[in-house]
């Protein structure tokens, strides 16, 4: 592996994804979500893109900077990535950032890429677990005129390149991109190393980066092209016939028995 | 300004048509005449006469043909690109796109080359009747939530979830007209290369093939727990599904995945053992003809989904189960 390479890891600050269906309150009035009793995470996606990072740096020594971006973010849940191992965090702090769209998302990320300047590899997560987009990736590459590789379940950087095991329906198939190149990063690589105790407190005072839109020089002014007109919870309308009976040996038939009066074995 | 006219679906192809288009031809087709505008689809491969030819049969109006030696298997860089020119001779309304491994990779970068915006992972489109703009309805928040989008620029694209939309049928007295769209592809812009592709799948019925999919989630406790899924699922002639832990911790192999970001299902009877219902794992068969589920926690979310319900242990449930399935076949 090649050494005193340059990895942009962008993450992004959501409501606990894992958190129980009552935990997302859909506000149709202001569409919008209000997370209940659940704290804010990094996406889990953008968790293994940070692990993919990682494991390129325990393989040969290079600079690992972490990128997010948002209205107000959680210092101490973003600080985590210098626990486990990121050399420098950058925050993009501004009023205009709330609520963007992709498009102006990838726009905003591209020019604090450029801004950072130097760089090999870009990682993200395949989607964010808020939104669901699964496009600020791609878009990053299409700004920055450089190749993508999306869904990855194992990245290495090599001398001449980016060797990418790419996540398929039915297996994988490995991909070979240059340097820089964009990767999209799919939980199937494995979960983000844990940060101690000591880990933690010991990159509490380390210095982080904060900067907002004018620092980026993006225009946001106009980002309404596509709207949402309506947010609304799902309904399910189905009533779940609970099988009763005695014992489970008796609810065990007793299922086999409907499913066969159903035709459906 | 030049005028954005007609409904371009983008077709995949895995050896034949791949059902995710016929499905994308049927609600194209929809939206197409409710417009009042022609339903045009495009296939890009190499040698792939026989499928632009077959294609006239599931109702386009036209099929357009790109056929290179360099598009025989997908590329990024390849298709974006010649997709892009398409679009700039076309000036579709609409295009639409598949929630698959291609679609996922391509119409991201297709949306922001044309300086336009995208919808993933649709479940239902319909027409403004005032704006005849695309209502676009996605679930968010891993399905927590849906949302109805509207997008003011042009082309307006979507991808569609599998298994959304049914399939539009074969008709052999439908008529289309196959063009070749004519655009050299220069080597130089494709930057990335395939090394090698490795299956992984399981022998046996593909999961989104299956009529019935025994599925076990993180309750099942290990792989030892796996065996009496698996055999369930031989007995009743179906497949074998899971969810996201049990492929996270390696009980059962990643393809087995059922859910929002593993694969979308909705076979004739779906039994899902041990799985509490996420919003994630209902994404991928809520829509699945009869569910069962067998659940130790009264209280699973996964009840609000099922037809049939079982409280209780399913190590305790699963032999009688099996058994009585067994007597009466
Ligand atoms: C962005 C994102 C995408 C995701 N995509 C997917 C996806 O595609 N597919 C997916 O499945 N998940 C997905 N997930 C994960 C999802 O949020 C849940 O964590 C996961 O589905 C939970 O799996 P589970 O129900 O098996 O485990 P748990 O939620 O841990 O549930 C286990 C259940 O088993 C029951 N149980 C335990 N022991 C027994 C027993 N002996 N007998 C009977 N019942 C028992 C328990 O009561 C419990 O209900 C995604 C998450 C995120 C954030």
């Amino acid at each position: 592996m090649k050494e005193g390479l340059n990895i942009i890891v962008c993450v992004k600050q959501v409501p606990d994804p894992e958190g129980p269906p009552s935990a997302f309150e859909v506000d149709s009035e202001s569409k919008k979500v209000i997370p209940k009793g659940i704290p804010p995470v990094m996406s889990p996606f953008d968790e293994n893109a940070l692990e993919a990072a990682l494991r390129i740096k325990d393989e040969a020594a290079c600079k690992v900077t972490v990128l997010s971006m948002g209205k107000r973010l959680a210092k101490p849940v973003l600080r985590k990535s210098l626990a486990v191992g990121a050399d420098e965090l950058i925050l993009l702090e501004d009023n205009s950032f709330e609520g963007l769209d992709p498009y102006w998302t990838a726009i905003t990320l591209s020019s604090a890429i450029k801004r950072i300047g130097t760089y090999d590899l870009v990682l993200t997560g395949r989607q964010a677990s808020d939104w669901n987009a699964a496009q600020v990736g791609p878009g990053i590459s299409e700004i920055l005129k450089i190749p993508s590789v999306t869904l990855a379940r194992k990245v290495e950087l090599r001398e001449d390149g980016v060797i990418v095991e790419r996540v398929l329906p039915n297996g994988y198939e490995v991909i070979k991109a240059p340097i820089p190149s964009l990767v999209t990063v799919s939980n199937e690589l494995g979960d983000l190393r844990y940060a101690g105790i000591k880990e933690i407190k010991a990159v509490q005072n380390k210095p982080i980066t904060t900067l907002c839109a004018s620092d980026l020089k993006v225009d946001l002014s106009q980002t309404d092209q596509i709207k949402l007109l309506k947010l609304y919870p799902p309904v399910w309308d189905r009533k779940c016939n609970f099988i009763e009976g005695q014992d489970a040996q008796e609810i065990g038939v007793a299922l086999a028995l409907k499913l066969r009066v159903d035709k459906v074995v | 300004m030049d005028e954005y006219r007609g409904v371009l679906v983008f077709c995949e192809v895995e050896e034949n048509i791949a059902p995710i288009t016929l499905e994308l031809l049927q609600v194209g087709r929809k939206l197409a005449d409710d417009l009042g505008v022609e339903l045009l689809t495009v296939v890009l491969g190499s040698d792939i006469k026989r499928i632009a030819d077959e294609l006239v049969y599931f109702g386009p109006d036209k099929v357009y043909v790109i056929d290179d030696p360099l598009l025989k298997s997908y590329n990024g860089d390849a298709c974006t690109t010649v997709l892009e020119r398409l679009c700039e001779a076309l000036n579709p309304d609409i295009i639409l796109f598949g929630q698959t491994s291609v679609g996922r990779d391509l119409a991201p970068r297709l949306s922001f080359r044309l300086k336009t915006r995208l919808t993933t992972d649709c479940i239902d489109l319909s027409i403004d009747q005032d704006t005849k703009l695309l209502l676009q309805t996605k679930p968010v928040y891993g399905g927590n939530a849906l949302a109805v989008y509207v997008c003011e620029v042009k082309p307006q694209i979507v991808t569609v979830r599998s298994k959304t939309m049914s399939p539009i049928a074969y008709d052999e007295n439908r008529k289309g007209e196959v063009i070749e769209f004519d655009t050299e592809i220069d080597e130089l812009i494709i930057r990335t290369t395939v090394i090698e592709k490795v299956k992984e799948e399981a022998t046996g019925i593909k999961l989104e093939d299956a009529d019935i999919i025994v599925s076990g989630g993180r309750g099942i406790g290990g792989p030892d727990g796996f065996e009496q899924i698996e055999e369930l699922s031989k007995l009743l002639g179906g497949a074998v599904g899971a969810s996201r832990p049990p492929c996270d911790l390696g009980w059962a192999p990643s393809t087995h995945q059922v859910g929002l970001t593993g694969k979308i299902v909705t076979p004739n009877l779906y039994i899902a053992v041990g799985i509490s219902g996420a919003s994630q794992h209902l994404a991928g068969m809520s829509e699945s003809k009869r569910i069962v589920a067998i659940n130790k926690d009264s209280k699973a979310n996964i009840f609000k989904v099922a037809h049939y319900g079982v409280v209780g242990d399913y190590k305790d449930i699963l032999p009688a189960f099996i058994k009585k399935l067994g007597e009466l076949k």
